[in-house]
């Protein structure tokens, strides 16, 4: 197995991003994912940084892919998904709309925001040239096991989600906005506030979800640190790791030094905790039950 | 005329609605192959076999949503519920995933398909995609676009829009919100189910009536308030120095007024939610709602009143189709 980090869903600066993926090059996951894919309203304001991360991860001798936006709703949202493909670099689709603009014969990637929930799914998506498929995060493995055996027969690799706050919605609406009292349209970019998105608890204090513009998250990291062995098993190819604020560097070390089986799952979940926002963790939905469960001591 | 799609969860709502004018009336299995999978809902073969005689005897039309995702290792429940449709001469049936379309394609061509809101086709690029590969005849588009964007996308497309008109409110694009699995293990997606009622838990703290879903708190509502029912989206919660809806308050759809703007915009039919209510209340939306594609159809004012008369004492909203919404 080898690691994957999706794109960054959050709003970050541009320099903060650039800093990002210049660190990210030197560190050992195989691929990087970048692009925006949850506001296209953000995307003026980072987008130069896009060419230069890719110089900079490919010199790092990075397999580098764009991803499509998860809601595309606008012509001008259809126009710049058309352009992505224009780069000469595999495309991630999280809306399938996008499938249109693939290039007869070029092989695309699938993000984790496109439904592939079954054996006739993944076939057919293989069969139009996708060549590496990343499930949904709410998948249980028994699911994952009979996909990881249509994949390889498909011959498309496949990843799962790995580490990371779970993108569990996606809306019209933008809740950030509206815990200011705005309209979508008249945002002022507040998202831009909480580099990993802002905190939504329950009456009762429980930490529950995690707004971020458009999309919602599980306010846990999800980190399937103790699913390692049964991933591996099944024939799952490829872990993913979604971009936070912090020392993501040490997390990318860390996940490595556990799919080389330096350390075990304990020591990689006392490594990750003191890391990452709020300090709580999920591993549930490979389980099939609540995602938001957790298999350690909470 | 407006094409006035209706709900049914028993073979008696599907009388109620076809008695009260709906043109066309949709079901779904009592099984997890439908996203209203709830205990005591739905048909089995037989009853749709003799619900889509009593429709067609007088000219309405039935359509099977076959719109969760197969799980994997176990399409062929879903794949046996589209050969039930077939077989009980059902006019269409209403799915979302891929892999099901394509069997679906294949395996029983002349069975009309039409794209359900939980594949949240949102652009007119997915709305040809689906058309092309798998002869999709009809969209029921997400409830995430504006009127102007449902416009556009018609013009862009050749296939028919359905859009809710009346009912519960997704404020998420549907078929892509894992919220209620990650609070129960229980989605729309995967098991027909949101926010399920196997997972409420309520209790008495402190003269509050407490609703829990999955052991996260939804709602406290004092014990003289109506304490509405926990869906996730619609819950009362707390960020930073500020608690509230945060995602969207107890409201349902109400987008009656807009029908003269969605029949410019080139819609061939309207829907209603609610397959999980009662034969009285579906009879009673369809009786209005018939009227008021008919008004409409005939260049008469709404019947404001019989609308207006659904919502009563409850919080309405039009939702996305009103761009301040978002």
């Amino acid at each position: 197995m080898d690691l994957t980090v999706g794109p960054n869903l959050f709003f970050w600066p541009a320099e903060t991003l650039r800093a990002f993926y210049r660190d990210l090059a030197s560190l050992p996951v195989a691929r990087v994912i970048l692009g925006e894919v949850v506001c296209s309203k953000r995307l003026p304001f980072w987008q130069d940084e896009i060419p230069l991360a890719i110089s900079a991860l490919q010199a790092g001798g990075k397999e580098v892919a764009l991803s499509t936006l998860a809601l595309i709703t606008l012509k001008r949202e259809g126009r710049l998904t058309a352009d992505l493909f224009d780069m000469g670099l595999p495309v991630e689709i999280n809306d399938l709309g996008a499938l249109r603009h693939v290039p007869a014969g070029v092989p695309f990637w699938v993000g984790p925001l496109v439904n592939v929930y079954n054996e006739g799914s993944l076939r057919w998506l293989a069969r139009r040239g996708a060549s590496r498929i990343c499930l949904p995060p709410e998948l249980p493995l028994s699911s994952i096991a009979v996909l990881a055996e249509t994949a390889r027969a498909e011959g498309v690799a496949l990843e799962v989600w790995g580490q990371g706050r779970v993108p569990l919605a996606i809306s019209a609406r933008c809740y950030h906005a509206r815990l200011h009292d705005r309209a979508k349209d008249a945002c002022q970019f507040v998202c831009a506030d909480d580099p990993d998105g802002r905190d939504v608890d329950t009456l009762d204090g429980q930490k529950f979800l995690t707004v971020n513009g458009v999309q919602t998250l599980s306010q846990s990291t999800a980190c399937m640190a103790r699913l390692v062995a049964s991933y591996e098993a099944t024939g799952v190819s490829a872990l993913r790791l979604s971009p936070q604020s912090g020392d993501f560097a040490s997390i990318c070390r860390a996940w490595r030094a556990r799919i080389e089986e330096d350390i075990d799952a304990d020591t990689l979940v006392g490594r990750i905790r003191p890391l990452v926002p709020g300090g709580s963790l999920s591993d549930g939905f490979p389980k099939g039950g609540s995602g938001a469960a957790w298999s350690g001591v909470a | 005329m407006m094409e006035l799609v209706c709900p049914a969860g028993t073979p008696a709502a599907l009388r109620a609605a076809v008695e009260a004018g709906a043109h066309s009336v949709y079901c779904g299995f009592a099984d997890e192959t439908n996203a209203r999978n709830f205990p005591g809902l739905n048909f089995s073969p037989a009853d749709l076999a003799e619900a889509v005689d009593f429709a067609h005897a007088r000219g309405a039309k039935v359509l099977v949503a076959i719109n969760t995702f197969p799980r994997a290792g176990a399409e062929a429940i879903w794949h046996r519920a589209l050969a039930n449709a077939e077989t009980c001469k059902a006019d269409a049936v209403i799915l979302a995933d891929p892999g099901l379309l394509a069997h679906a394609a294949d395996r029983h061509p002349s069975l009309r398909r039409h794209l359900s809101v939980q594949a949240a086709a949102a652009n007119p690029d997915a709305i040809n995609l689906y058309a092309e590969a798998f002869g999709v005849r009809r969209v029921v588009l997400p409830r995430v676009l504006t009127v102007a964007e449902i416009a556009a996308i018609n013009r862009a497309i050749d296939v028919e829009t359905e859009v809710f008109v009346f009912g519960g409110l997704c404020v998420m694009a549907e078929g892509r919100c894992s919220l209620s699995s990650y609070a129960t293990g229980l989605s729309p997606n995967m098991n027909g189910v949101c926010s399920p009622a196997s997972h409420v838990d309520y209790s008495e703290e402190r003269g509050e009536l407490v609703a829990r879903l999955g052991g996260f708190t939804i709602h406290r509502t004092p014990k003289s308030a109506p304490a509405p029912y926990p869906t996730l989206c619609k819950g009362c919660f707390t960020s930073g120095d500020q608690t509230g809806h945060v995602f969207e308050d107890p409201v349902s759809l109400d987008a009656s007024r807009l029908i003269p703007e969605l029949a410019k915009a080139g819609v061939s039919a309207l829907k209603i939610e609610g397959r999980q209510r009662s034969r009285a209340y579906v009879a009673q939306v369809v009786r209005a709602f018939r009227a008021a594609v008919e008004a409409q159809a005939a260049g008469r004012p709404l019947p404001d009143t019989m609308l207006a008369r659904l919502t009563e004492g409850q919080a309405a909203t039009a939702g996305a189709y009103a761009k301040t919404w978002r």
